[in-house]
């Protein structure tokens, strides 16, 4: 029972993030119909927010301590960061150590910008493109945008741990009557789990509750009609695409504290977050998220040693295996709508 | 009016054979001048060196870079002469091998097998190559080690730890300094006795492939030959990032030791989960748990942060030793780059000053004479202590250094301290070793191609 629950909670938790990055995906290809490509890079971006936050945050004055050595003899570099000389060295290391929290305010502005340029300065010359294009394009802008990144961050992951205050993990079974140390699971897990039902609440909402939302989805149903009544829709799906970009963003920007980021961390969720948007149904906001979390948490029961025993590597082919099953059962996938794609 | 025999067909068949008669004897000459393939006819020598400039251990491979242009440097007389000031070998002098300048070009392996054995190829096709050198994973190791065999020249491999290199896989023209997963397990095994008691249980968790497989059957042996109880050994896939997974079936599985068999990107994340769920927190069969990580590398341990922090683990070289060959080697490197070098790089860089070496005792650049030097050949003075080139099997023997995260880290270099440093005849094992292909694994002849 405990390993049951212990992999749903590391299911819902890689369901997070297959969700948030399949949610992006599925409104850019609802709005715009581009398949998007780079909306890994974009996962990869948003981490390296943080990165670059943590790295701001910790520029530093050197002086020279003849006391101690470096690794030559010379006297040692001591760097003192510069927020520790202006706020004191307890509120100063406190605001270093708080650097992935602080980033998402960072990210969101970043990743709006970053998904406008890209949006505005390539990808709307692809729109009227057959879609082998619009995958080539991006696809080459994702190896251009990653390598860019390994450029100045080099190819090695970067440690950028959650605060201290939240490291570490809670003991949930003693929460429902189980013994100590049975059901631990990390802080930052949870903490991403709830962040991303948030973010996902928030997106829903926004599209379900406001006028702007409104006129996306009337957009996305019939784009031309919304035209005809005069409303510029080209400039809504472009913040629909800073929107996605942002929500990339934030999920990579709350994914480094699970994973050292590295540059190549967006290719590795690609493939899977495509699967999940084909298995949820091109197109549905609502089948991207409920098949994100479906995945993961199948992805991780396939991952036990019961299910590794009784069929080796199914822990490597669960996800495909799924979504060969969803194609011919339900061609459209989950909750796929008649006519996307299919012309 | 004379009548020709002359036709627009019978004189291209004419010219063709006049022309293969002319081309004749030049094909012959060159095939027959040539002892070796590539062998040197100007005042220069080209090396290879086939290392990961793209991919995920980039950063691994441009260090091994740094370190092979500083023993190109270093044996055409250049710099501070590094090792070659410490080399018990006397045999370089400085100016190149054998009175060549030495000069090199470079491969990207990509950390793939057959991206690698292309860039050796076309190293030695090409550019004319004499000798391949690096690389980090043991899948190229294997792969280009079996191109230069067949090719005809000299591999000298850089950071491979698999047994198979060395093991099933040898080659009379290849030749490993790295360490490997068997002494991996043979230094950590009293360490981990000493410092963790010999009534534990381990739980593996293995990298999807040859050299993981390789490790983990090294550790389990090695442990369980303490009196380890072996609780589990799971396979993770190569392309994991997420082992959460993985790590709590660990929780109740009665385990007390987890052992990741894991290298590169694969290491710094399951160690990172591992940590995430608080495991070295935990009291299990009333002992600490303990996280073990038989294969280090510093970059790894950059990566893995604060994670890091009292893990035990081994290593082929660390800067901190405190020999003349180290300390000589630490300070050419260090002021050249102003970093100190990784195990990769010091490997990559002995690997090209003992076959230079090599050379100038043959008095040849033949891959044949060359083997007959390095076999057998005992030496130090490169950063390891004394070392033997053994005979039977081309893998290099010397002391293997046990290491740990280090708890106050003072700097960004100090990730990692020198916990032992393991005797060599503590780790030296048969040539026919089970685990190293038993009586079936044989060099084979050496080839000098030509």
């Amino acid at each position: 029972m405990d390993a049951i629950i212990l992999q749903t909670l590391n299911g819902l938790d890689k369901g997070s993030a297959y969700a948030l990055i399949a949610l992006g995906l599925t409104l850019i290809f609802g709005t715009l119909g581009v398949v998007n490509f780079a909306h890994g890079a974009l996962f990869m971006i948003g981490a390296f927010c943080a990165v670059f936050l943590q790295r701001l945050l910790s520029l530093s004055t050197v002086t020279i301590d003849e006391t101690q050595k470096d690794f030559l003899g010379n006297p040692l570099k001591v760097e003192t960061p510069y927020v520790h000389n202006w706020f004191g060295p307890e509120t100063g290391a406190a605001i270093i150590d708080w650097s992935v929290p602080l980033a998402i305010l960072f990210a969101i502005p970043v990743m709006i910008a970053v998904g406008f340029i890209m949006e505005r300065g390539l990808i709307k010359h692809f729109y009227k493109r057959p879609h082998a294009d619009q995958i080539l394009v991006t696809f080459g802008l994702a190896i251009v945008l990653q390598e860019v990144i390994k450029y100045f961050y080099g190819a090695n992951p970067i440690p950028t741990p959650a605060p201290d205050a939240l490291a570490g993990a809670v003991d949930l079974g003693t929460l429902v009557g189980f013994d100590p140390n049975v059901i631990i699971y990390p802080y930052w897990r949870l903490i991403y789990f709830f962040f991303a039902a948030l973010i996902i609440g928030a997106v829903f909402a926004f599209l379900q509750f406001t006028t702007f939302g409104m006129v996306v989805r009337a957009g996305m149903a019939d784009r031309e009609t919304v035209g005809l009544l005069g409303i510029d829709i080209d400039k809504r799906f472009t913040i629909m695409f800073g929107i996605a970009a942002a929500v990339a963003g934030l999920a990579g920007v709350m994914y480094t504290p699970i994973n050292p980021p590295n540059y190549h961390m967006g290719m590795d969720f690609l493939v899977l977050s495509f699967v999940v948007v084909v298995v949820g149904g091109m197109g549905s906001l609502p089948g991207a998220v409920a098949a994100g979390f479906l995945l993961g948490v199948l992805e991780s029961y396939a991952s036990t040693t019961w299910a590794t025993t009784t069929i080796p590597g199914i822990n490597q082919i669960i996800i495909y295996l799924v979504a060969i099953i969803v194609l011919l059962t339900r061609p459209r996938g989950l909750m796929g709508k008649k006519g996307v794609m299919e012309e | 009016m004379s009548k020709s025999n002359l036709t627009r067909r019978g004189l291209l068949r004419n010219s063709a054979i006049a022309g293969a008669g002319i081309a004749m004897p030049t094909i012959f000459t060159a095939s027959s001048a040539a002892a070796y393939t590539n062998e040197p006819t100007g005042s220069s020598v080209t090396l290879g060196f086939n290392v990961p400039q793209t991919g995920p251990y980039a950063d691994e491979g441009s260090d091994e870079l740094l370190a092979q242009q500083l023993a190109v440097e270093h044996l055409n007389g250049e710099g501070d002469g590094g090792c070659l000031n410490t080399f018990t070998s006397k045999a370089l002098k400085g100016n190149g091998i054998l009175g060549k300048k030495v000069e090199f070009v470079t491969g990207d392996t990509q950390t793939k097998s057959d991206a690698a054995r292309a860039s050796a190829k076309s190293m030695i096709e090409k550019d004319g190559a004499i000798m391949i050198n690096g690389g980090s994973s043991s899948g190229v190791a294997v792969a280009v080690q079996g191109l230069c065999q067949e090719a005809g020249v000299i591999f000298m491999a850089g950071l491979t730890h698999a047994n198979d290199t060395t093991g099933k896989d040898r080659k009379a023209n290849g030749f490993r300094h790295f360490f490997n997963a068997y002494m991996s397990g043979a230094a950590l095994a009293p360490v981990l006795a000493n410092e963790m008691g010999k009534d534990r249980r381990a739980y593996h968790l293995t990298a999807d492939y040859n050299w993981g497989w390789t490790q983990e059957e090294s550790i389990v042996a090695s442990t369980e030959a303490l009196g380890w109880e072996t609780v589990n050994t799971v396979k993770t896939p190569l392309a994991s990032t997420d082992f959460s997974s993985y790590i709590t079936p660990v929780l109740n599985s009665g385990a007390d030791v987890l052992v990741l068999n894991h290298y590169g990107g694969n290491m710094v994340n399951s160690l990172s989960n591992a940590i995430q769920f608080d495991l070295l927190s935990k009291q299990v069969n009333g002992k600490d748990f303990k996280i073990v990580v038989p294969l280090y590398s510093e970059l790894m341990a950059a990566g893995a942060g604060e994670n890091i922090k009292g893990v035990l683990g081994s290593m082929n070289y660390n800067w901190q030793l405190d020999n003349e060959g180290s300390k000589q080697f630490v300070k050419s490197f260090g002021e050249k780059y102003g970093k100190p070098p990784s195990n990769s790089a010091q490997t990559c860089y002995a690997q090209v000053l003992l076959y230079a070496d090599a050379c100038e005792r043959a008095g040849t650049f033949n891959p044949c004479g060359v083997v007959e030097a390095l076999e057998g050949f005992e030496f130090d003075g490169l950063g390891n202590g004394p070392t033997l080139y053994r005979a039977e099997d081309h893998q290099c023997f010397k002391d293997v250094l046990v290491v740990r995260g280090a708890q106050n880290p003072t700097n960004a270099y100090d990730t990692l301290e020198i916990v032992e440093i393991t005797p060599v005849d503590q780790v030296t094992y048969a040539p026919n070793h089970p685990m190293f292909g038993g009586d079936d694994a044989t060099l084979g002849e050496c080839n000098p191609g030509a």
